[in-house]
């Protein structure tokens, strides 16, 4: 199914075409509208007018993820506040959160290609989402939400949470389309097991999921579990949300937009620019967006360009599914965790020593995280609540700080293994 | 009047407590009396040796987790009633006990108790003053 079946598949030629047009309208609002860019392309004798060919992309300066910290809260904004309409943001968990902003143009554009997305996997109007990405500043419930009205389905805006209500609903409510992140679809297909119930007693026929990575097992698990097609949707905050690429029931790949968006590979060393086919870090630039636009942005994640054809129709390239990142970014229950964050929980709180040791796991289909501490060899009291209240307050802290549950288990000085002096910080068990 | 015990942290793991009395044995230290407080992620080790300096002092060489705290080594009849004796005056004086632990004294009829206690001062004081017998270290650690 089509929802813009003239862009979806516009030839190569001409969304080459289009563009050009569009890069050099995003390059000239970069330069005469934000002060970082301006500065940046000064930097490189770069002036808005050099821009002449699509190969010229390379000429243009990465953003990074501190850029926008850097700029903080609105300072990569195009626009004045008054013509932004919406403010989504990170949850801050590494330092200053990052702020992205909507003009309504914006908005429209993000509905259009969340549309497209849900349509692409199957959903047509008559369809009833169950809407279970969490609302507010994360961007995949409204994301998912705006798109959805748009396709013209009908929206069950359940969020995250209460899964036995959840399920209750999908039942009753006779949801056919669920949406939310991989794991909590395995989540739910357990619970709905534990409740006696059994797929047939579900309308679910299509999944579309994203915010963290999975593997094709993981598909066929969920596929088999609810009986549904699953999905894989990718977006990302700082370039628009969730809908900035998504699978095609071909299942080989995922479609990245590309009249909104132009998709590069580097290398995430050198930054040179791979040629199609070799895997390197994906970079994005935007071509349409007012209030946030994004000039060559790195988005930590490693994949692969498909420039092949496929069988869908769509002439959009395709971004093979992710393979990891380029940074120590772990996703755990979607929620992004870098290591570097519990570190410095630790040494404001500065009862033990600054060596940890996270141990990511997936329990029951639910991502754990253990953090193994290493009890102060100065500052050691003897007595059991004490070390308990520790654990708490070490507790307390983290989840505050990332905004996931964990367990923290205080463990002996120099049990934590250090490799060239170094401690190895994470485990990550989970098969995913 | 204070004794000075040996604390250490161990995690719950197989190896651990042996680890430590396989050191003391090495080193020639004799443990008095013991107790452990566990949860099901971590256990203190508390003992009393001969040799409390010596012995915390080749701990820390051995990288273990180990402090010295004092604590009340506190003689009673070795009888019915005789905790009951020593509690109803540590209750009546309001002293908070944190964990104890006993073992039967080698001077025939009487048992030793190992207080660990909010404030050490004030419990010898009210102890002493009802003609309970406080065991200094040096006493204990050779007993």
């Amino acid at each position: 199914m089509y929802w813009n079946e003239k862009y979806e598949r516009l030839p190569q030629s001409e969304i080459k075409a289009l563009q050009l047009e569009r890069l050099k309208q995003t390059v000239e609002l970069c330069y005469y509208c934000v002060p970082h860019y301006r500065q940046a392309m000064q930097e490189l004798n770069l002036e808005p007018d050099q821009i002449k060919s699509l190969d010229d992309l390379q000429r243009l300066p990465f953003t990074t993820k501190s850029d926008l910290r850097d700029n903080y809260p609105y300072g990569m904004f195009a626009v004045p506040l008054s013509e932004v309409v919406r403010i989504h943001s990170s949850s801050g968990t590494t330092g200053k959160p990052t702020v992205v902003g909507y003009t309504r143009n914006d908005l429209n554009t993000w509905s259009e290609l969340m549309a497209r997305s849900l349509a692409c996997g199957g959903a047509i109007k008559g369809d009833v989402i169950h809407n279970a990405y969490g609302y507010g500043l994360f961007t995949g419930g409204l994301g998912v939400h705006y798109g959805a009205e748009r396709l013209g389905l009908s929206v069950i805006p359940i969020s995250g949470g209460n899964t036995k209500r959840q399920i209750m609903i999908m039942k009753d409510y006779g949801s056919t389309v669920l949406t939310c992140t991989p794991s909590y679809a395995l989540f739910l297909a357990e619970v709905m097991r534990e409740m006696g119930y059994k797929k047939d007693d579900f309308k679910l026929k299509i999944g579309v999921f994203g915010a963290e990575p999975w593997s094709d097992n993981m598909r066929k698990e969920i596929e088999e579990k609810l009986g549904i097609v699953a999905l894989d949707i990718y977006g990302l905050s700082e370039i628009i949300g969730p809908g900035v690429a998504i699978e095609c029931p071909e299942k080989q790949g995922l479609h990245i937009w590309e009249d909104h968006f132009i998709a590069e590979i580097i290398d995430p060393d050198t930054g040179e620019v791979l040629p199609p086919g070799e895997q390197g870090e994906l970079v994005i630039t935007s071509l349409t967006k007012e209030a946030l636009p994004m000039l060559r942005y790195r988005t930590r994640d490693i994949t692969r360009l498909i420039t092949e054809p496929c069988a869908c129709g769509r002439t959009h390239k395709r971004l093979y599914r992710f393979s990891g990142r380029t940074d120590d970014m772990l996703i755990i229950r979607g929620v992004n965790v870098f290591p570097s964050q519990i570190e410095s929980v630790l040494l404001e709180i500065g009862q033990t020593e600054p060596h940890y040791l996270l141990i990511i796991d997936r329990e029951g289909n639910m991502d754990t995280l253990e953090v193994q501490v290493e009890v102060s060899m100065t500052d050691f009291s003897d007595e059991v609540r004490r070390l308990e209240s520790l654990e708490r307050t070490i507790r307390a802290a983290i989840e505050s700080t990332l905004g996931v549950t964990v367990k923290v288990k205080l463990v002996e000085p120099k049990t934590i293994e250090r490799s060239e002096g170094k401690a190895k910080r994470v485990i990550d068990k989970r098969q995913i | 009047m204070k004794v000075k015990q040996i604390s250490i942290f161990l995690e719950n793991k197989s190896g651990r407590l042996n680890a430590v009395t396989n050191l003391l044995a090495e080193k020639g230290i004799n443990i008095r009396a013991l107790s452990i407080a566990d949860t099901s992620a971590f256990g203190i080790l508390r003992l009393i040796v001969n040799d409390p300096e010596r012995a915390y002092k080749e701990l820390k060489e051995a990288a273990f987790t180990v402090s010295l705290t004092d604590v009340l080594g506190v003689e009673m009849p070795d009888k019915p009633g005789g905790l009951a004796m020593v509690m109803d005056i540590l209750t009546e004086a309001g002293i908070n006990i944190e964990y104890l632990y006993a073992f039967i004294s080698s001077d025939q009829g009487k048992a030793m108790v190992i207080f660990r206690v909010e404030n050490l001062d004030e419990a010898i004081e009210c102890l002493l003053k009802e003609g309970i017998r406080v065991v200094d270290g040096e006493t204990l650690y050779k007993m």
